[in-house]
């Protein structure tokens, strides 16, 4: 019986997974991805049937469990945002050697905009660098009815299937059209790989899988082709011709209530389908590309078209180069009139987003600063990842960097040896165990001269509140990574701690080994869902 | 028939838990819907908006084009005015008057309130005055949910109530009824 009900688009995503018969979901959080997890781990479905979703230390983790989950014959999940598929790209790359046994799906939610990311990193690209299929569903029902074809599709190919979505997808809401969960897939047995022989990847079976997959990669391009979410649509205006792709093409309809006047080629499946845009040049000498995030087909479209077409898109200027595409923009490539509404107000003052008031980073900041501006104004801070990269604003101003995850503790360590001191790092608690950890042991080797603050408020805070891998064990695993037990202090950040605070730091700045200072207190957020239970 | 709406606030203003009652609402009677939310870093203290559309067609874009929305809810007053230029000429904002103070540069009342005069339909209301009214101090939201109502259209007030009934159920009548007194306080007001 068919079900309809509200899901953002990392939900339905998340039910089609389910319903497709998931025996594992592997993810790190990361806005925009962290809700298909979320759902997963809620649904009724998870716990009946003993699906795994407990979440991983980092992407690279959990790629690597969940090819072992296909390697036994299930079916799984990969989730992250888009820059976690460089943190997996090791392990992503060798699934597409590999193949796959159960079905493997690996969800990469791209940020354009970067509404909460540090760059705009099209996932798209790693389709054709590991050749791999992509899947880009246009819309929330596409996203559902997609992830549960990705599974067959990928133990048919025997191959991963990467499926991309973007904030703007995961993130909405919209009535889906579902199976009931009675009618949801049975789960696979067990079962090892046909040919087992691809998973080891010594070059002399590398070579012959690889081989073997630039083969298959015409067979995805066949696919694409075929497949029931690619489709030419006929338009009687053949002075253009649009492809769109993604959630793209809902802007391009939404300009275009009647209906579009010219052919459009809707595009929700990769390898492009070379075929259809072929047949869509042959009509139009003028082509559009609307794609969300960076201009893929756009570039590659001059190496497929024969001379003599105009392509316009993100490079020509007829779309802005960067941000998330919208109706407005669509609708000035098309040559439409620009909607108007009430005149923008001057009023409204910027209001970025703040630390928490209350918040334990805030504490360790306005005690980091006192010591740091007063007595070592030469010093450096580098930071990283997480709510606290909101310490960079005034009134804090308390470092320098932060780049990706983990990159605190190693740049404060080249630094260091460069001439830097004092070389602080600030991390929070998750990332640290995310990527932290290895930079801390080289750091040990090294003997290098650096103070890593943990800010630990016991959980994953930016993106809500998830399990932190390290809860109650930092100071161990310190200290199993070498650092001198002495020289593993912990801080509570309260203003009433202020003198300590500053003082400890002090001293271990004083230190010329590696020093680190656990400042400890639950995340204010958290704290107020458990007082709530 | 079609209404797409802006709502808007501070990270924390539960602009969400109105999202949530029309959606649930519209379900029930059986319109299209999309909403746009906004998740992550951006939820902590700083400005938010969501994109609401519902239309007994259908609709394509997940987000609102520029004076295309029909109202705009606004749990802040300054943030009202942000999202000006997705309102349509003849679009409704329904704000509270109570500003979040948040940063240190928040710009005159007086510059607001004049701001806000220019448009052509405002219902401004204490919401947070209101809900304690009806002894409901933390239901604001409901109040400029209900505030709206008169001028939503597309969902009768009596199906908003029922949605409200859903979303509240499991925290008990009590919570029920607190927030259905806020929803017709603010309903009461916007009739006037």
């Amino acid at each position: 019986m068919a079900r309809k009900q509200l899901l953002l688009g990392d939900e339905a995503l998340a039910l089609g997974a389910l319903h497709a018969g998931l025996s594992g979901v592997y993810a790190y959080p990361g806005t925009p991805s962290t809700e298909i997890t979320e759902f997963i781990q809620s649904y009724p479905l998870t716990a009946e049937r003993k699906v795994h979703c407990a979440w991983s230390v980092n992407e690279k983790t959990a790629m690597e469990e969940a090819l072992g989950m296909s390697f036994a014959g299930k079916r799984t999940l990969v989730c992250m945002k888009h820059v976690g598929m460089n943190v997996c790209a090791d392990p992503f790359m060798g699934s597409a050697t590999t193949g796959a046994n159960g079905g493997l799906v690996v969800a990469a939610c791209d940020d354009p905009s970067m509404h909460s990311s540090q760059n705009e990193q099209d996932s798209r690209f790693w389709g054709t660098f590991a050749l791999v299929p992509v899947f880009e569903p246009s819309s929330q029902q596409e996203a559902y009815e997609m992830a549960r074809e990705a599974f067959d599709y990928s133990e048919k190919r025997d191959i991963p299937v990467l499926m991309r979505l973007t904030t703007r997808l995961s993130h909405s809401r919209a009535i889906v059209t579902s199976v009931d969960d009675a009618e949801a897939r049975t789960p696979n047995e067990m079962h090892f790989p046909r040919n087992e022989v691809q998973w080891c990847t010594l070059p002399v079976n590398a070579r012959k899988r690889y081989s073997q997959l630039t083969k298959d990669y015409a067979l995805f391009e066949e696919d694409a082709v075929r497949s029931r979410f690619n489709r030419l649509e006929d338009g009687p205006d053949k002075s253009l011709g649009i492809i769109a792709c993604g959630i793209a093409y809902n802007y391009l309809q939404e300009n275009y209530p009647d209906g579009c006047p010219y052919p459009v080629l809707k595009i929700s499946q990769y390898p492009y389908p070379k075929e259809l845009i072929l047949k869509l040049a042959s009509q139009c000498k003028r082509i559009l590309v609307l794609e969300e995030g960076q201009p893929l087909l756009e570039e590659r479209l001059k190496g497929i078209l024969p001379h003599g077409h105009e392509i316009c898109g993100r490079l020509d200027g007829s779309l802005p180069r960067t941000g998330e595409l919208s109706p407005d923009p669509v609708r000035k490539a098309l040559g439409l009139p620009a909607r108007e509404g009430c005149a923008a107000s001057e009023v409204p003052a910027p209001r970025p987003p703040a630390l928490c008031q209350g918040c334990g980073h805030r504490d360790l900041f306005t005690a980091l600063n006192a010591v740091m501006k007063k007595d070592y104004p030469q010093g450096r801070a580098f930071s990283d990842i997480g709510c606290y990269t909101l310490g960079w604003l005034p009134p804090f101003e308390s470092f320098t960097t932060c780049v990706e995850m983990g990159a605190s503790v190693t740049m404060a360590q080249g630094s260091a040896y460069s001439g830097v001191w004092p070389a602080v790092a600030v991390i929070g608690d998750s990332t640290f165990t995310h990527s932290g950890m290895t930079g801390l042991l080289d750091a040990v080797n090294e003997k290098a001269d650096i103070l890593v603050c943990i800010s630990d408020n016991l959980t994953t805070g930016m993106t809500g509140g998830q399990d932190s891998a390290g809860t109650g064990r930092l100071e161990a695993i310190c200290e199993g990574l070498g650092v001198d037990p002495a020289h593993i202090r912990t801080v509570v950040p309260l203003p009433a701690n202020y003198p300590e605070m500053e003082r400890i730091i002090k001293e271990e700045i004083e230190y010329h080994g590696v020093s680190v200072i656990i400042s400890r207190r639950e995340c204010l957020q958290t704290l107020k869902r458990h007082v709530k239970k | 028939m079609k209404r797409d709406i802006i709502l808007a606030g501070v990270g924390g203003q539960g602009i969400l838990s109105i999202a949530t009652v029309i959606g649930s609402a519209a379900l029930e009677q059986g319109l299209s819907l999309k909403q746009a939310e906004v998740h992550g870093m951006s939820q902590r203290g700083g400005d938010v908006q969501s994109h609401l559309r519902l239309s007994d067609s259908v609709i394509h874009s997940d987000l609102i084009p520029l004076g295309g929305a029909d109202i705009i809810i606004s749990m802040e007053p300054m943030e009202a005015l942000r999202y000006l230029p997705f309102l349509s000429k003849d679009g409704w904002i329904i704000t509270n008057t109570v500003p979040l103070k948040n940063i240190p540069n928040y710009p005159d009342m007086k510059e607001i309130e004049d701001a806000l005069a220019k448009v052509k339909n405002v219902v401004a209301i204490d919401a947070e005055a209101a809900a304690r009214a009806v002894m409901s101090p933390r239901s604001a939201n409901m109040v400029l949910l209900g505030a709206s109502a008169a001028v939503l259209e597309i969902l009768e007030p009596d199906k908003l109530r029922d949605g409200i009934r859903r979303i509240f159920a499991r925290k008990g009548d009590a919570i029920v009824e607190a927030n259905i007194k806020a929803f017709d306080a603010g309903f009461g007001f916007s009739k006037k």
